[in-house]
């Protein structure tokens, strides 16, 4: 990174120095250009964020920790948080086992191949989420697609249940997410010189060793990347289980959803907002002790 | 001795197989949309365009559309210029704290979208902007904000700065310098953003679900509820509709990479 460093201290600790007046217009004008944004951004989600923090704590004759004893005593509760951790565990289980071998064929091929994969994975990743859902709906329905070709070759006598149930919600979802693992997958392993493969392979390693030793290692920010955003996404994913769910899913962000249009529960909704927050957050944490946060989000 | 820039046959048709699994969902819902059928059979046992009718005969699905177009316009712009703003000062800056900043704006993505419509709600409820299309264009700049950051800090950074330095050393005033010499040359990187942010208003749905009703129903809330009731070819028509422009979309960002080169 090119940059031109002042030879001043860094200027955001206390005001030892005195600022030079074209210092202190260069402060004034990022502070201006950031203003909108952090505007918004405050306004809109970390205030509310905020109020529920609190809203969180409050019971009937104030502080109480009631809504987060429901944790320990509603088994709908527990049933639903473990229940999305385990759709979350397989849909990024399977995004790695699917999306590694697209993103690498992707980064090993040449000519017109790269961009007729890439063009493959982006223009779902670019089709709406509901379109995609609605798409699941008309192939695994009872009377839909995959069903009726499965009976016209006669492997099944009676149609299979595909939707309306877990496996649904975890097809659609994985079908939703799988750009997600390759995108950062593939852009992990362009980083990787070709060079060092060949230098692997003309030491005497055949193929897999010098894949596994010098390939797979190298490309593990990008396994990194694409797990995190897989799995946060896929924890707080409302759409394909509402749709596709059948009433059998009940994901942690459909709890969320019915105790505020259904129960008027503000303070339930805050208090399971604010776990599945804590959560997300602690997976980001945890991921950029190993690679840098703004990496996971494609900044860099 | 294994050829050292493809990959084993094997993988290759596995990756075949993965990457028709990713596109035949979205391809099959237009010849769904052509069916003359009311039940969703495949293949349609006669072709009509009733469906595309029902749509654009609809007031409703029209006003829909109508309002989904407006506020990802809308949203989409606004975001731009706020988000190029900020990631230009994020850029810019020097200090830590302000750099750390970056985070923040980026909250959006990182926040589970539920739980940004819940927020969203509660202080539109309390403002009362509830159904409103300042409501609902305003919940979309700030979801569309961070994919402008990220793909204008993407091209800054590619940026080499000295140009800048000597066009103000050559008495451009910032503004200048920026509209003249920065902006030409991130613009990519900007228009990148900007599609971005547009295809996130016109896909949002969670958000919309809480927020918009009256007459201000988006098309992904109309589609999302009608989902819930019962599956209509109708929707096979809107998805093919959309579909068409997030594919034209595609295409142009794919232009659009190509000039940054």
């Amino acid at each position: 990174m090119v940059r031109p460093r002042r030879p001043v201290p860094a200027a955001d600790g206390p005001m030892t120095h005195t600022l030079t007046p074209e210092e202190r217009r260069e402060r004034r004008l990022i502070l201006a250009l950031l203003t909108p944004a952090l505007a918004v951004v405050g306004v809109l989600l970390i205030a509310p964020l905020i109020w529920m923090g609190w809203q969180s704590f409050q019971g009937p004759d104030g502080f109480s920790l009631m809504h987060y004893q429901r944790f320990l005593t509603d088994s709908v509760y527990l049933s639903s948080f473990i229940q999305t951790f385990r759709i979350a565990f397989v849909v990024t289980l399977a995004a790695l086992l699917i999306g590694y071998p697209i993103a690498y064929v992707a980064a090993k091929s040449e000519g017109i191949w790269p961009p007729i994969i890439l063009g493959m994975v982006l223009v779902p990743f670019w089709t709406s989420v509901l379109v995609r859902a609605y798409a699941w709906l008309i192939l695994l329905q009872r009377r839909g697609i995959v069903n009726s070709a499965l009976q016209d070759l006669g492997l099944i006598d009676r149609p299979l249940l595909l939707v309306n149930n877990e496996f649904g919600t975890t097809m659609a979802t994985l079908h939703i997410l799988l750009p997600f693992m390759v995108l950062p997958l593939y852009a992990a392993m362009k980083k990787i010189p070709a060079e060092l493969e060949t230098a692997g392979a003309s030491l005497g390693g055949n193929g897999w060793l010098v894949f596994r030793s010098i390939y797979l290692p190298l490309s593990l920010p990008g396994v990194i990347a694409g797990s995190v955003l897989v799995f946060v996404l896929t924890l707080g994913f409302y759409i394909t289980p509402e749709l596709l769910g059948g009433g059998r899913t009940f994901l942690v962000s459909m709890l969320v959803s019915r105790n505020i249009e259904l129960y008027n529960e503000w303070g339930a909704a805050s208090s399971i907002s604010v776990v599945l927050l804590l959560v997300v957050f602690a997976i980001f944490r945890l991921a950029s002790m190993l690679i840098p946060f703004e990496r996971i989000m494609g900044t860099k | 001795m294994q050829n050292q820039t493809g990959s084993p046959l094997l993988v290759r048709a596995f990756v075949l197989i993965a990457l028709l699994w990713l596109i035949i969902p979205v391809l099959i819902v237009i010849p769904m949309s052509f069916s003359s059928a009311r039940f969703l059979a495949f293949p349609p046992p006669g072709w009509s365009l009733r469906w595309y009718q029902a749509f654009l005969g609809s007031p409703e699905w029209m006003a829909a559309a109508r309002t989904s177009l407006i506020v990802a316009v809308a949203a989409s712009l606004i975001a731009t210029v706020i988000g190029t703003a900020a990631a230009y000062a994020l850029n810019m800056s020097q200090s830590k704290l302000v750099r750390s900043l970056q985070v923040v704006l980026l909250l959006p993505l990182v926040v589970p979208v539920v739980i940004t419509a819940v927020g969203v709600f509660l202080v539109y409820a309390k403002v009362g902007l509830i159904a409103t299309m300042t409501g609902l264009v305003l919940a979309n700049v700030m979801l569309g904000m961070p994919y402008v950051i990220t793909s204008v800090l993407v091209g800054l950074r590619k940026f080499d700065p000295t140009q800048e330095m000597v066009a103000r050393s050559l008495g451009m005033n910032r503004w200048r310098a920026f509209f003249t010499v920065v902006l030409p040359q991130i613009r990519p990187s900007v228009v990148t953003g900007t599609l971005f942010a547009f295809i996130s208003a016109l896909d949002e749905t969670i958000v919309a679900l809480f927020i918009s009703g009256g007459e201000n129903q988006t098309l992904t809330k109309r589609m999302f509820t009608a989902l819930r009731d019962e599956i209509d070819p109708t929707i096979a028509a809107i998805s093919t509709l959309l579909t068409g422009v997030s594919f034209i979309l595609v295409l142009l960002v794919a232009a659009n990479a190509r000039t940054r080169k």
